[in-house]
């Protein structure tokens, strides 16, 4: 079932970058990242335990830790520019 | 006691993997910003949830459980709040969900 | 099993590649990077080297996009040159391309024992590290011992990186290190991600101050802690305000901290040499040799982590700083 978990995620990952090429809007792009970042959280964890090496679990938290960071600061920079000038950036 | 351990993570195991495929697909499927965001945050959240609690059954006692027990815990925090800053910036960058697009035909109700 | 895990993730990366070079959006560019710095850290995970990917989830998934949207903030969303198809440049890329593919045919497989990467100081390094150095984690043992000269050299370039943007963004016009005026904030109706925020970061400074210590033990080390703990105050700043943050940690606080991580580590050095030792011989520190080596370790590993912290947390105060001042708007 682990082999099963790890070839869905990598199914799921190509899903999420197929959303991410093609999303119209930038907002469906960054949905598409942060789906991949929490896909790649869950693939290194399964990861782990298939090779039998747990501490790969301390890279699975800064990875879930440094995706949510990097969502927000995403978030906080476009709502600053289409807060500025709406004219030039449309979404 | 062994095997119903090991058949319950193997069936949480099964309910994530399901869970994560249905939500990409709907990531790609659904036709507008915010169901996306419907179907790739809830079941994000939930499939995390399952498949880390599989992988606590599998792990057994120790530090790998307790750190297995920190990521869950940071997940169900964050995942909803990421989905609500997208969700909250999308609506303040003017994006509108698709039947209060001025352009559709009026279904009736 | 592994065969398909190496070939699906480097497809991505190839598709990934594609579509950062294609895109005139450079906001979708920045996303992108973000989803190839992830797809990279899986990589290295496949590959067995723990340190590099816990080094490139922090930096490449992580600070990498903020900064590069921060610099985004002054230079413009859209890629305003022209497209067309340079024939030297390409045939150039080309011509290398089918070079280093007929060189490497001639290499030994990946992987194989008599590979250059195994035969020299490798397995010197893998044997006596045990009883010379004694640290669990072999990578931090050649990086900060066996190799604590290019270690030092990378802290300085990133001191140097630091002095370079805070020079040519604020070093100009003289910040001279007044406090922006406290005006009611915006950020009132964040009110959900300030509470969250709250919540975590204390968590992810400890989680810094783990890695940070952790480093001898398991993956981890000075690099990986002050990206995270430079991650931490970057959350903070985003959520509640450049004003506020600056009263937190003043910008002349992390000049001092900058410049105080590499003299940590030039210190170091010098103690050795005035001990009797070579200069960064940690066996000098101390009457006994792995002793002396522990305490060299913690104390550039500190080093370290102190100066990547403060050098990440400063280049993006100067770029918003830079960006308030050049819009005239609050943030």
């Amino acid at each position: 079932m682990l082999t099963l978990a790890t070839i869905t995620l990598i199914l799921v990952m190509l899903m999420a970058i197929a959303r991410a090429i093609l999303g119209p809007t930038i907002y469906d792009r960054i949905l598409a990242v942060n789906m991949f970042g929490t896909k790649t959280v869950l693939l290194i964890a399964v990861l782990g335990f298939l090779s039998g090496r747990p501490e790969f679990l301390d890279i699975a938290l800064v990875y879930a830790l440094i995706n949510f960071i990097s969502i927000i600061g995403v978030l906080r920079f476009f709502e600053y520019r289409s807060a500025a000038s709406k004219k030039e950036y449309s979404s | 006691m062994e095997t119903l351990t090991y058949l319950l993570s193997q069936l949480l195991l099964l309910a994530g993997s399901f869970l994560i495929f249905s939500g990409a697909l709907g990531l790609l499927r659904f036709p507008d910003f915010f169901t996306r965001v419907h179907a790739a945050g809830v079941t994000d959240t939930l499939a995390a949830t399952f498949i880390i609690l599989g992988l606590m059954l599998i792990a057994g006692w120790g530090l790998v459980q307790a750190k297995l027990i920190m990521i869950f815990l940071f997940l169900m925090i964050t995942s909803p709040t990421a989905c609500h800053a997208l969700a909250k910036s999308a609506l303040h960058g003017q994006l509108k969900p698709e039947d209060e697009r001025p352009d559709q035909d009026s279904r009736a109700p | 099993m592994s065969l398909f895990l190496d070939f699906s993730l480097l497809l991505m990366l190839i598709i990934i590649a594609f579509a950062i070079a294609r895109t005139r959006d450079l906001f979708a560019a920045v996303m992108f990077s973000g989803i190839y710095g992830l797809l990279s850290a899986s990589f290295f995970i496949l590959s067995d080297a723990v340190d590099v990917a816990f080094t490139e989830a922090a930096v490449g998934a992580g600070i990498f996009p903020i900064l590069m949207l921060v610099v985004l903030s002054f230079v413009g969303r859209y890629e305003r040159s022209e497209r067309r198809l340079k024939p030297v440049p390409l045939l150039i890329a080309l011509g290398c391309g089918a070079v280093l593919f007929v060189a490497f045919q001639q290499m030994p497989a990946f992987g194989s024992p008599d590979g250059p990467s195994h035969q020299h100081v490798g397995p010197r390094y893998i044997e006596e590290s045990p009883s010379e150095i004694g640290i669990p984690n072999m990578v931090t043992s050649v990086l900060a011992s066996y190799r604590g000269f290019d270690t030092l050299g990378e802290v300085v370039v990133i001191f140097t990186a630091a002095i370079g943007v805070f020079a040519l963004l604020l070093g100009a016009t003289g910040w001279s290190g007044h406090y922006l005026p406290l005006k009611p904030s915006s950020m009132s109706s964040h009110k959900i991600l300030r509470i969250v925020g709250k919540m975590l970061i204390p968590l992810i400074l400890l989680f810094g101050l783990y890695v940070q210590f952790h480093g001898e033990y398991g993956p981890g080390g000075g690099f990986q802690a002050g990206v995270i703990f430079a991650a931490g105050i970057i959350l903070y700043t985003m959520l509640f305000g450049m004003q506020r943050a600056q009263r937190v940690i003043p910008l002349q606080a992390l000049r001092l901290l900058t410049a105080l991580g590499v003299l940590i580590y030039g210190s170091v050095g010098i103690v050795s040499i005035l001990s009797g030792g070579n200069f960064l011989d940690y066996s000098a520190l101390l009457p006994d040799d792995i002793a002396g080596q522990h305490v060299g370790i913690i104390l550039i590993e500190l080093g370290v982590g102190i100066t990547v912290a403060a050098s990440m947390t400063l280049i993006f105060f100067a770029f918003t700083l830079a960006s308030i001042s050049a819009g005239e708007s609050d943030k």
